[in-house]
């Protein structure tokens, strides 16, 4: 109601005052025309993730090499859509894999369940499991998308590239 | 059908083959053209809208995403050509039939000054603008009818929307342009963009906006509400009308109206610089026909900015503008037009 009276109240606009307005909105569109773009031509440009961006997981290794992830399934506990798949299996002195008793012998994470909260990686104890900043995880088929343990383990520190770079432009 | 400056030194006009064969030559030469020019419109239109959107605008297909219409005519050939239960079957394939048909046949009178007195033009009538006239008329029937044979709702009511629409500002578009006719003494299109004053030290070629500005913004006006363009485009609204008498439309039905409308801008627009900016004067040599497409390209450019500007008016705003505001002005133009050159001669 406040706004119909107050319309009411503001006084008639002549026909000049209204192509005046038809001008005002003409050149504010042609400005518009001449500055730089918001968008970015996204798969040759993309735009800075944050440094905390919740994407595609990976398994993590000490600096000796042996995997972080002790198959205490905690992960999968904590996981609100059910997508991790966690088989644990003793560690022995011949077959050492991770420090602790045991170690995952089956990880899957399924994606396309996978809801990126990042509570797999909060329940995490030894922070074996972390959330990257690789996002673009189109694949052709759903079978594709149940990320194994080999997909999903980072490599041995000597072959290894920094994963966690934060942001890239 | 193509003039040279020395009037046909080879008799080809007059020969009964050469005749036909320059006819054929040169309709096949326009529509080629038109469908071109109607393809990079949309290109054109995209890209800038893009820009004043602060985006790029289409850049994937070809360079400067130049090919993207041909991409788009792919996909839309391809598509399934759907046609729902019950609509009327022959007014339903007849409307996009009419649609460019009329677009194109507007073609046939428009003529092109490609260079130095050499001159493109199909049919030279006495009365080309009356047939440009008759023959735009004629989307009210393929919007109509298009609307009226898909038996939706939405389509019904974008179809009313149109007839009613295109009526209203058919009488102010014809009206708007008696004076330029006064002015010049003759319909022919030719004669029109031709028209020459000898003012004391200049004696040549005169763009009739000068002459004639009132006459030129009620045309713009209402040739944009002719082609159903933003802001005058309720009887496609789809906020409201889904597509309005578009709807039921798909593949290669949907792409005669997408063409028609494109076609009609593109006519409207060579209109607007033939009747009011002296077609193809100033020509520069042999590049009389840049001086036309620039101005052409000027008038689409003018249709996209006002489309990237303005909101849809409503459709007892639209009525009133037609019809309170229009209509008398060019009523009331073409009478003091008349007593202003009774009073000069």
């Amino acid at each position: 109601m406040d706004e119909i009276e107050r319309r009411k109240q503001r006084p008639r606009q002549n026909v000049l005052q209204d192509v005046g307005a038809l001008a005002v909105g003409l050149k504010t569109t042609l400005g518009e025309r001449f500055k730089p773009h918001v968008t970015v031509n996204y798969p040759e440009q993309k735009t800075p993730r944050a440094e905390r961006y919740r994407g595609r997981h990976y398994l993590r290794r000490y600096d000796n090499g042996l995997e972080r992830c002790i198959g205490c399934e905690l992960c999968a506990a904590a996981c609100p859509v059910g997508c991790i798949l966690v088989i644990a299996a003793e560690n022995t002195e011949e077959h050492r894999v991770s420090p602790g008793e045991r170690y995952a012998k089956v990880y899957e994470i399924n994606m396309l369940r996978c809801i990126f909260c990042g509570y797999c990686e909060e329940a995490c104890p030894v922070q074996a499991i972390v959330l990257g900043p690789e996002y673009e995880l189109a694949d052709v088929s759903r079978e594709r998308f149940v990320y194994t343990k080999d997909m999903l383990l980072e490599p041995n520190p000597d072959q290894q590239e920094p994963l966690f770079v934060g942001t890239d432009a | 059908m193509i003039r040279l400056a020395p009037p046909d030194p080879f008799n080809l006009y007059s020969g009964p083959i050469t005749h036909w064969v320059i006819l054929v030559v040169a309709m096949v030469a326009v529509i080629f053209v038109i469908l071109t020019g109607a393809a990079y419109t949309v290109w054109f239109e995209r890209i800038e809208l893009g820009h004043m959107q602060r985006r790029p605008g289409p850049n994937r297909v070809g360079p400067w995403g130049l090919m993207q219409l041909a991409a788009d005519g792919v996909k839309l050939v391809f598509k399934e050509s759907f046609a729902p239960r019950d609509v009327d079957r022959i007014l339903y394939v007849l409307a996009p039939a009419i649609m460019v048909l009329a677009a194109f046949l507007a073609w046939a009178v428009i003529p092109i000054g490609l260079s130095n007195g050499f001159t493109y033009w199909i049919a030279n009538l006495n009365i080309g603008i009356l047939l440009v006239f008759a023959v735009s008329s004629m989307n009210a029937y393929a919007i109509l009818l298009g609307g009226w044979a898909s038996n939706s709702k939405y389509s019904l009511l974008g179809g009313l929307r149109a007839a009613a629409q295109l009526i209203s500002y058919e009488m102010a578009l014809g009206l708007s342009l008696v004076p330029v006719f006064m002015i010049v003494g003759s319909l022919r299109l030719s004669d029109i963009a031709n028209y020459t004053v000898h003012w004391g030290p200049y004696s040549g070629p005169l763009p009739l906006v000068i002459l004639a500005p009132v006459s030129f913004v009620i045309y713009i006006i209402a040739a944009v509400a002719e082609t159903n363009r933003t802001p005058f485009d309720l009887p496609e609204a789809e906020q409201e009308l889904v597509g309005g008498y578009l709807t039921e439309y798909s593949g290669l039905k949907f792409v005669c109206f997408y063409l028609g409308e494109y076609v009609n801008m593109i006519t409207v627009s060579a209109l607007a610089s033939l009747l009011f900016f002296a077609g193809w004067h100033p020509a520069f040599g042999p590049f009389a026909w840049v001086s036309f497409l620039v101005k052409v390209i000027l008038f689409l450019f003018l249709y996209i900015w006002l489309r990237t500007t303005l909101p849809r008016l409503r459709y007892d705003q639209l009525m009133r503008l037609g019809w309170k505001v229009l209509l008398p002005l060019a009523l009331a133009n073409v009478v003091v037009t008349a007593v202003v050159l009774v009073a000069v001669q």
